[in-house]
């Protein structure tokens, strides 16, 4: 043991592909789910929704014997009937108005599942006329507007002014394990929830303001999670709140798991947006001017919606400057289910719209795609949209460059040359790691690490949600403290035992919260010296290190003006998609996609490249295939049956590369990687359809759109 | 939401004359073989039916026969096994192409073809192919056998002309005169539903069926006759906006079906055009 802790040089871990931490207990069963888990006199939670998108309720009537039933409405919450989170306008439960479909108005328990299901609830309501189309709304949660330099004085030195618009589409997360979370109350009055998570303290905050307790009455436990794409940031908060309302008022432990059906209709999506470009160019392909305006629809509640809209009007010019930038964004109230998190935040909506108006620019020029991004990519000192002087890691050319060389772009271009119904198309892009703006200082986050005496103990609120949090940390920890990889334990994210490290998002985990357990184990190493951890614990007594987040020196932002920096870094990314489609069904192939992205350093280069593949196949999926068919503000689709996400034989060969340009303020140089690769590759497909005959403009690029495109545009 | 299975009613038939009698005496019942619909149905809680018999193990109905004249496709089999038979392979390769891009493996092991025929969904992928085939179905019930042409088996949507207590016991395909052809195309590569479906048969005479595109399979006698009879690509397309006309709904659209279904009939023709050359 004591040589885990001696020759400090032998132990290298970051760089290196370690074994996951919970990688055998996941591949042998044993790996415990939310719905692996029962407790003694458990019962099974139902949630009654509307079924109309806006109206009130008139009357409620259980046809069924209530006999064994918990049942419980609004009037059973103790503290507020709301979801706290940023703006408080969501209920818990409806208390007469509805405002979207699938809303939570009662709530059922019973001991056996069957016995729920058989249960008939009828909801007799009033209906309204909702409000379906966010160019018809009048409500806004959020407006915000970027401005730089003068549009009108760069239109008028414009030889072309070129103008789109660009349409993307709901997109749900489809992560493996559906929401599910178990309550568990204490006689003393407090719960404990145990579920399907990516942000601990999330739960814990709605659970404290729904229940009117002090935050020593509420635990929030991580259960091994199967994915969450953002899909599991705000909603389980809901569930939560749900199940700690049955538990309290059964008294006994009350679990609700959602079914494929159910999750898919009332959690939340991607917000839906409509991209206007405005764009004066020289006519040697220099941006002069660029007015971009974004809409997206935020659904029927705030929830996160003022955030999204915020990374994605900051990402809106996609990775270029130019002089003069206004950038006008809005989300809207619509009678539709909220929207919320997921993997881009905001950010694949507006790069999509960018790189493919970039492409039409550089057509309406007759300029190759190719030269346009080298003239106007960013380059280290280049001053963005908000303001924010770019740092030495700025890497648009090198992973552009890259890209091009992997794919043998000029080559395959040729061997096409005029061959109808084949394309090559590129996307380059840009995305700020963790949060935005002033975000990370409000958010303080937290990171303990405890000398045990076989190592140490990561402390976090981060979740492992099958990214490879547990790992990465560790080997971060070990690293630092020049000991075994094995050495290094990682507790459950239990808020009982973790301090608040932020939630699980934004790109955020290894180089915001890697950085705080690398200063952690600095201080560690220090105090420590030549004692291993044994003999330090006999001499000094335990030991348990604290480090919160504290500001790059540098960085500054005025939220009020979205002016400054809005971002630590930035990683950046390039894809080359090379597609054919089929002129009987207007299928397409995508043959191969090439993915280059400058993470900084890859902590654990298989994890960053399962990241690269697995976001690069939900972002062809978003390109081509997801579909939320909406009808009367309702998702009619609600199955993986219609809801048509990728197969492997769908999945075309993807070629993950890694550039690691260093990020001082990071872990080893890390920045972020999760969900970049969501970014691009939308428009790198559009874009090739676009070099092989098809004008798209929305997406997903379906065979119906694409067939409207070729039968019955012009 | 689920079914609730407590108020389901389901009984086992381990013979032939055993499920029969259960019919005769309960005609509610809705037989159960691969159940790869019945499930699906019950966990969106989409079926009303309550009560069911089991005939997955009636091996009298399974398993691929030939005489000189007709194939014999008893109703259990499921797509795998036409899938390996060298008799389909041989003599209705058509339906070897089809069973493989039906669902997953999961799916081809317990769907059976008689399911996918009683089940009446317009987007049965094997129905194209028994309508251009002229097939036969073996209707079996206590009272006796009869023979019902495919192509007057549906009444509507998902509606059959079995009687109660009758029985789809097996398929009779006369082995098909020319040269066969068949596409799906589905909503992806692979565990899809079909968005338009096209068999072909060109042989002295031309026959031609969708799915997908109208409430039952259908026939498309008018481009039939034009091709029959001499017509030029462009009449049959012309014609074949008559025979069909497709829907919207979930998966596709009306414009779209249109459009491919008269794409696939150009690429059916140009690919079972002899070589000139």
């Amino acid at each position: 043991m004591v040589e885990n802790f001696r020759n400090q040089d032998r132990y290298e871990s970051v760089g290196r592909n370690v074994d996951r931490k919970e990688g055998m207990s996941k591949v042998t069963g044993q790996a415990k789910y939310v719905d692996d888990l029962n407790f003694e006199g458990m019962i099974y939670g139902r949630t009654i929704r509307s079924e109309i998108p806006r109206g009130k309720i008139k009357a409620i009537h259980l046809e069924f014997d209530t006999e064994g039933f918990t049942i419980v409405d609004y009037r059973d919450i103790p503290g507020k009937n709301l979801i706290a989170l940023i703006q408080d306008d969501q209920p818990c439960l409806v208390e007469s108005e509805i405002n979207h479909a699938d809303e939570p108005i009662l709530l059922l328990a019973h001991p056996e599942k069957e016995k729920l299901l058989e249960a008939k609830v009828r909801i007799e309501t009033i209906s309204e006329i909702p409000v379906l189309d966010p160019l018809q709304s009048g409500k806004i949660f959020k407006e915000i507007l970027i401005s730089k330099g003068d549009i009108e004085a760069g239109f008028g030195l414009a030889d072309r002014i070129v103008e789109g618009e660009y349409r993307t589409g709901h997109q749900e997360h489809v992560y493996i394990e559906p929401n599910g979370m178990i309550a568990v109350p204490t006689p003393d009055g407090a719960i404990t929830v145990y579920g399907s998570l990516q942000c601990p303290y999330y739960v814990h905050g709605a659970l404290m303001v729904l229940l009117g307790v002090p935050e020593t009455k509420v635990r929030v436990v991580q259960t091994e999670t199967g994915g969450g794409f953002g899909g599991k940031e705000d909603y389980p908060s809901i569930i939560a709140c749900h199940a700690a309302l049955l538990a309290l008022k059964s008294g006994r432990p009350t679990k609700i798991v959602y079914d494929r059906v159910e999750d898919m209709q009332a959690t939340t999506r991607r917000h839906p947006a409509i991209v206007r470009h405005r764009t004066g160019v020289a006519a040697d392909g220099t941006l002069l001017s660029m007015d971009v305006e974004v809409i997206m629809d935020g659904g029927a509640y705030c929830t996160l919606s003022p955030v999204v809209l915020s990374r994605g009007v900051i990402h809106a010019t996609g990775p270029y400057r130019c002089d003069n930038v206004r950038i006008r964004g809005r989300v809207v109230h619509t009678n539709t289910p909220p929207n919320g998190a997921f993997r881009g935040f905001g950010a694949p909506q507006t790069l999509f719209a960018s790189e493919v108006h970039l492409d039409r620019i550089a057509h309406t020029l007759g300029l190759d795609p190719i030269e346009i991004r080298e003239k106007n990519a960013f380059r280290p000192g280049d001053v963005t949209a908000t303001g924010q002087v770019l740092p030495e890691d700025t890497s648009a050319l090198q992973v552009l460059r890259e890209a091009l060389k992997k794919s043998d772009y000029y080559n395959i271009r040729k061997k096409i040359g005029t061959q109808a119904k084949r394309g090559v198309g590129v996307a380059l892009y840009w995305h700020g790691s963790g949060f935005t703006g002033a975000g990370e200082v409000k958010l303080a986050s937290k990171a303990t690490l405890e000398l045990l005496p076989s190592g140490a103990k990561v402390r976090v609120a981060s979740t492992e949600i099958g990214q490879g949090t547990r790992t990465m940390l560790a080997q971060i920890v070990a690293q630092t403290l020049g000991w075994s990889y094995d050495s290094i334990e990682v507790s459950p994210a239990d808020t009982a035992v973790v301090p608040d490290s932020g939630p699980t998002v934004a790109s955020r985990t290894c180089m915001i919260v890697g950085r705080l357990l690398q200063r952690c184990a600095e201080e560690m190493r220090f105090r420590i010296g030549n004692l291993t951890p044994k003999q330090y614990l006999e001499k000094h007594g335990p030991l348990e290190i604290t480090k919160v987040y504290e500001k790059p020196p540098a960085i500054q932002w005025d939220d009020e003006h979205y002016r400054g920096d809005a971002y630590g870094t930035y990683g950046w990314g390039c894809n080359v998609v090379d597609l054919e489609w089929d002129a009987v069904t207007y299928e397409v192939k995508v043959k191969k996609v090439i993915a280059v992205f400058d993470i900084g350093k890859a902590i654990h280069p298989i994890f960053a490249a399962g990241q690269i593949e697995g976001g690069t196949a939900q972002a062809i999926g978003y390109a081509l295939h997801e579909e939320v068919v909406m009808r009367n503000g309702r998702v009619a689709n609600p199955q993986l049956t219609n809801y048509i996400i990728p197969t492997t034989m769908d999945t075309p060969p993807i070629e993950a590369v890694i550039v690691e340009n260093s990020y001082r303020f990071g872990p080893f140089g890390a920045k972020g990687v999760g969900e970049m690769p969501m970014d691009g590759p939308a428009a790198a497909i559009v874009n090739a359809l676009f070099a092989a005959g098809v004008d798209v403009r929305e997406i997903p690029a379906t065979p119906e759109r694409i067939m409207e495109a070729v039968c019955y545009s012009r | 939401m689920k079914t609730a299975l407590g108020n389901l009613d389901f009984a086992d038939a381990t013979t032939l004359s055993e499920a029969l009698t259960l019919l005769a005496s309960e005609p509610d019942r809705v037989p159960l073989a691969g159940c790869t619909d019945v499930y699906v149905g019950l966990n969106f809680g989409h079926i009303e039916k309550k009560r069911f018999v089991n005939i997955w193990s009636l091996s009298e109905l399974r398993g691929i026969s030939e005489n000189a004249d007709f194939l014999r496709i008893g109703a259990l089999t499921t797509y795998t096994e036409m899938i390996e038979s060298p008799i389909i392979a041989k003599f209705l390769p058509m339906m070897r192409d089809c069973a493989r891009l039906i669902g997953g493996c999961q799916v081809q092991n317990r769907g059976t073809v008689g399911g996918n025929i009683a089940n009446g969904s317009p987007a049965g992928d094997t129905l194209p192919i028994l309508a251009v085939a002229e097939a036969m179905i073996i209707a079996q019930s206590l009272s006796g056998t009869r023979k019902i042409p495919f192509l007057s088996f549906y009444a509507g949507y998902r509606k059959t002309v079995l009687l109660p207590g009758e029985l789809i016991v097996a398929i009779e395909i006369p082995k098909p005169p020319g040269a066969q052809w068949f596409r799906k195309v589905g909503t992806r590569a692979a565990n899809a539903i079909s968005k338009v479906v096209i068999a072909g048969l060109r042989g002295e005479t031309v026959r031609l069926a969708f799915g997908s595109v109208g409430p039952t399979v259908i026939r498309a006698r008018r481009t039939e006759a034009v091709l029959s009879s001499g017509g030029t690509i462009a009449q049959a397309r012309d014609a074949l906006a008559h025979d069909i006309h497709p829907i919207d709904d979930l998966r596709s659209t009306s414009r779209y079906r249109m459009q491919v279904a008269e794409n696939l009939l150009s690429a059916f023709w140009d690919s079972t055009t002899p070589n000139q050359s």
